[in-house]
C-alpha cells in the first residue's frame, strides 16, 4: 500500500529546517568497513566506572521516580561548588541553576526564553551545528560572526560589533570551540565583555569542553567584571567526565532566566531522569583524578595528532581545547567536502567538512583526536598515503 | 615529569623515546636522560609483558600465601622477608597490615610446585609461624588491564 505524502502538514518553520550537514556525511560512513573516523564529536572512554556502579546502586535502592523540575538539589549544590571552586563564579543552587538534558535542551530552552520572533542572536562561523536551528526554532534570526584563521577562528569584539544592529538580542558561543578547538582566554573575552555591555548584549556561553582546556586556565565568562548578571553559563558532562550517552548538562544565570526557562522545562521535559543526576552527582563529588587522566591523556593525542597534520602538510594552528584539530585542506586545490569526501573514499578516514559548521569552515575539516593514538597514528598514515596519490593524480575525485 | 614519564611507561612500556616525546612536549633527550636516570636510581626495575598465561598453552600457576611471623628484635620482618624474597618461587613479597606479616605471592608450573615449596622451603623458615595458602583459580584484572577486555566501540561513526 502506497501511503500519500502530505508534506503541507508539517509547518514552514519545520519544513525549511535544514538537516545538519554532519547528518549527509554520517550517511556516508555508514556501511563502509575499515574505516577510522574522526569524525566523532564525543570521547571515546566509556564512563567511569565509580560513577556507573553508583547508578547500578541507586537502581537497587528503587531511585526511579520524577525529580524536582529544575534538578536535584543535591546536584545543583554540587555544580555551584564545582563552578566555584574550578573557576570562581558563583551561583545560587536554589535559584540560579537548571539542570538539562544536555547543554542541547539548555540552548533550546535559552533561545525560546530570550527571543522574540525577529529578533537577532550572534553566532561564530564556524560553530556548533545546533546553534542556528535553535535559534530558527525560537523564530528568530541567527547571524553568522564571520572568524578568520589569522585570529585562529576567535570571535573578536570588531566583528561583533559589526554584525550588531538594533536587533541584536546577544551572542551564542562555545569556548573552548567545537568544530576549532580554539580557545578564548581572558584577554580575548574582555573586549568582548565590554562590547556586550555597551550594547546590553546577552551573552550565552557553552563551557561544555572548559575542562579540556590544555595549557593555562579556563576563563569563565561570567567571572568577568559585570558579565554575571548578562550571561547565561552552559555547560554539563558529556565531554569532560565521558557521559554523552546520560545526557545532562545544566544552565547558570539570572534568577528571572532561569525560572522562565525553568518553567519551559517542566512542561517539556518534566525533569531530567533521575539516573543521569545520581551519575552526575558521582561525577562531581569524585571524578577529578577521571576528568584529569582523561585530560591528560587527550593533551598527549592533541600533539602527536596536530604535530602529524603539519607534517603530512595539512597546515594546523595549534588548539588548545576540545579535542578537535581544524586543519586546512587548501594547498590540496580541493574544496572541504572534496577532500572529505575524496579522503574517505579512497583511504576510509571520517573527517567532517568544515562547512557543516558554516560557510567560514570553508577551506578547513574538522578532525577529532578522541580517538587511541594508535588510530590517530594510522588514520595521520593514510592521510599522508591520500596527500601522495592526490598530488600523482591517482586519487578518483569523479566519484 | 618522572610521574608523567612512569604514568606513560606503566601502561605502554615498549614506546620508543621519540614518540613519548612527542606526547609530552619534550625531546627525545630529554625522555632518554630522565629515563636512564630512574633506572640508575632504581626507580625503574625492569620492563616486562604483562601476561594472561591462562590463554596460552604454557602451565603457570600463582598462589598468594599470607605468613605469619616472629618480629626479630632490632629488624622487624624485614630479615625473614628478605631471606624468602630471594627464592626464584617468590614473584612478589609485601609486608602488609590485617592478620598476616607477609603477604608472598608464589609462581609455579602447577600447584604441587606451590605446594612443595610452600611444605619444604617456606613453613621451615626459622622465624615463619604459620602460612595460609590461595591458589589463584581465575585472573579477571592484572595491574590495572582487564583480561579479554573488548575494544567494542559503541559511538556512532560521525557525530556533532
Amino acid at each position: 500500500m502506497s501511503v500519500q505524502q502530505r508534506p503541507e502538514r508539517i509547518s514552514k518553520l519545520a519544513r525549511e529546517l535544514r538537516p545538519s550537514g554532519i547528518r549527509e556525511f554520517f550517511d556516508l560512513v555508514v556501511g563502509m568497513d575499515d574505516v577510522i573516523s574522526l569524525g566523532v564529536g564525543e570521547p571515546d572512554f566509556p564512563t567511569p566506572w565509580r560513577v556507573c556502579d553508583a547508578v547500578i546502586d541507586s537502581l537497587r535502592n528503587g531511585a526511579t521516580s520524577y525529580t524536582s523540575n529544575r534538578g536535584m538539589i543535591e546536584l545543583r549544590v554540587e555544580i555551584a561548588d564545582y563552578l566555584e571552586r574550578k573557576f570562581g563564579a558563583s551561583y545560587d543552587p536554589e535559584e540560579q541553576i537548571l539542570v538539562t538534558v544536555g547543554v542541547s535542551e539548555a540552548v533550546d530552552l535559552a533561545m525560546r526564553v530570550l527571543l522574540e520572533p525577529g529578533e537577532e542572536l550572534l553566532v561564530p562561523d564556524p560553530c556548533y551545528v545546533s546553534y542556528g536551528p535553535c535559534v530558527e526554532m525560537a523564530h528568530a534570526v541567527a547571524v553568522e560572526v564571520p572568524t578568520r584563521l589569522e585570529d585562529e577562528f576567535r570571535l573578536t569584539a570588531e566583528a561583533i560589533a559589526d554584525a550588531s544592529t538594533e536587533r541584536t538580542r546577544g551572542l551564542l558561543f562555545s569556548n573552548p570551540s567545537n568544530p576549532t578547538g580554539a580557545v578564548m582566554r581572558r584577554e580575548h573575552l574582555e573586549p568582548i565583555a565590554e562590547v556586550a555591555s555597551e550594547r546590553d548584549l546577552i551573552v550565552i556561553s557553552d563551557e561544555v569542553y572548559a575542562e579540556l582546556t590544555y595549557e593555562g586556565e579556563h576563563c569563565s565568562m561570567p567571572t568577568l567584571p559585570g558579565m554575571a548578571e548578562r550571561t547565561l553559563l552552559l555547560n554539563g558532562f558529556s565531554k569532560a567526565d565521558a557521559m554523552t550517552g546520560w545526557r545532562i548538562g545544566y544552565a547558570c544565570g539570572p534568577a528571572e532566566i532561569i525560572e522562565a526557562m525553568t518553567r519551559m522545562h517542566a512542561y517539556t521535559t518534566m525533569c531530567v531522569p533521575i539516573m543521569a543526576q545520581i551519575a552526575a552527582i558521582e561525577a562531581l563529588r569524585r571524578g577529578e583524578d577521571d576528568r584529569a587522566r582523561m585530560v591528560a591523556e587527550y593533551d598527549q593525542r592533541r600533539r602527536v595528532f596536530v604535530n602529524g597534520l603539519n607534517r603530512i602538510g595539512l597546515e594546523c594552528f595549534e588548539p588548545m581545547g576540545a579535542f578537535y584539530a581544524f586543519p586546512s585542506v587548501r594547498n590540496t586545490g580541493l574544496t572541504s567536502a572534496q577532500f572529505a569526501k575524496a579522503l574517505l573514499r579512497d583511504q576510509r578516514v571520517a573527517v567532517v567538512p568544515g562547512p557543516a559548521f558554516g560557510p567560514a569552515g570553508e577551506g578547513h575539516v574538522r578532525c577529532s583526536y578522541a580517538s587511541s593514538i594508535t588510530d590517530l597514528r594510522e588514520a595521520l598514515a593514510r592521510m599522508e598515503t591520500f596527500l601522495a596519490r592526490l598530488e600523482a593524480g591517482e586519487v578518483d575525485l569523479e566519484q | 615529569m618522572r610521574e608523567k614519564l612512569l604514568t606513560i611507561l606503566t601502561s605502554e612500556g615498549r614506546l620508543p623515546d621519540e614518540e613519548i616525546a612527542e606526547r609530552l612536549g619534550l625531546t627525545a633527550q630529554e625522555v632518554a636522560d630522565a629515563i636512564a636516570e630512574m633506572e640508575a636510581d632504581r626507580v625503574i626495575l625492569g620492563y616486562r609483558a604483562l601476561v594472561d598465561w591462562a590463554s596460552t598453552d604454557v602451565e603457570r600457576v600463582f598462589a598468594y600465601i599470607l605468613v605469619e611471623g616472629a618480629p626479630e628484635h632490632g629488624v622487624g620482618f624485614n630479615r625473614l622477608a628478605e631471606h624468602v624474597a630471594r627464592f626464584d618461587e617468590v614473584h612478589s613479597i609485601h609486608l602488609t597490615s590485617g592478620t598476616a606479616d607477609l603477604t608472598v605471592v608464589v609462581e609455579g608450573r602447577d600447584f604441587r610446585d606451590i605446594a612443595r615449596f610452600v611444605a619444604e622451603k617456606l613453613a621451615p623458615t626459622p622465624g615463619v609461624t604459620g602460612t595460609s595458602t590461595s591458589f589463584v583459580l581465575k585472573t579477571y584484572k592484572l595491574e590495572g588491564k582487564l583480561i579479554g577486555e573488548t575494544t567494542a566501540s559503541h559511538r556512532l561513526a560521525v557525530s556533532p
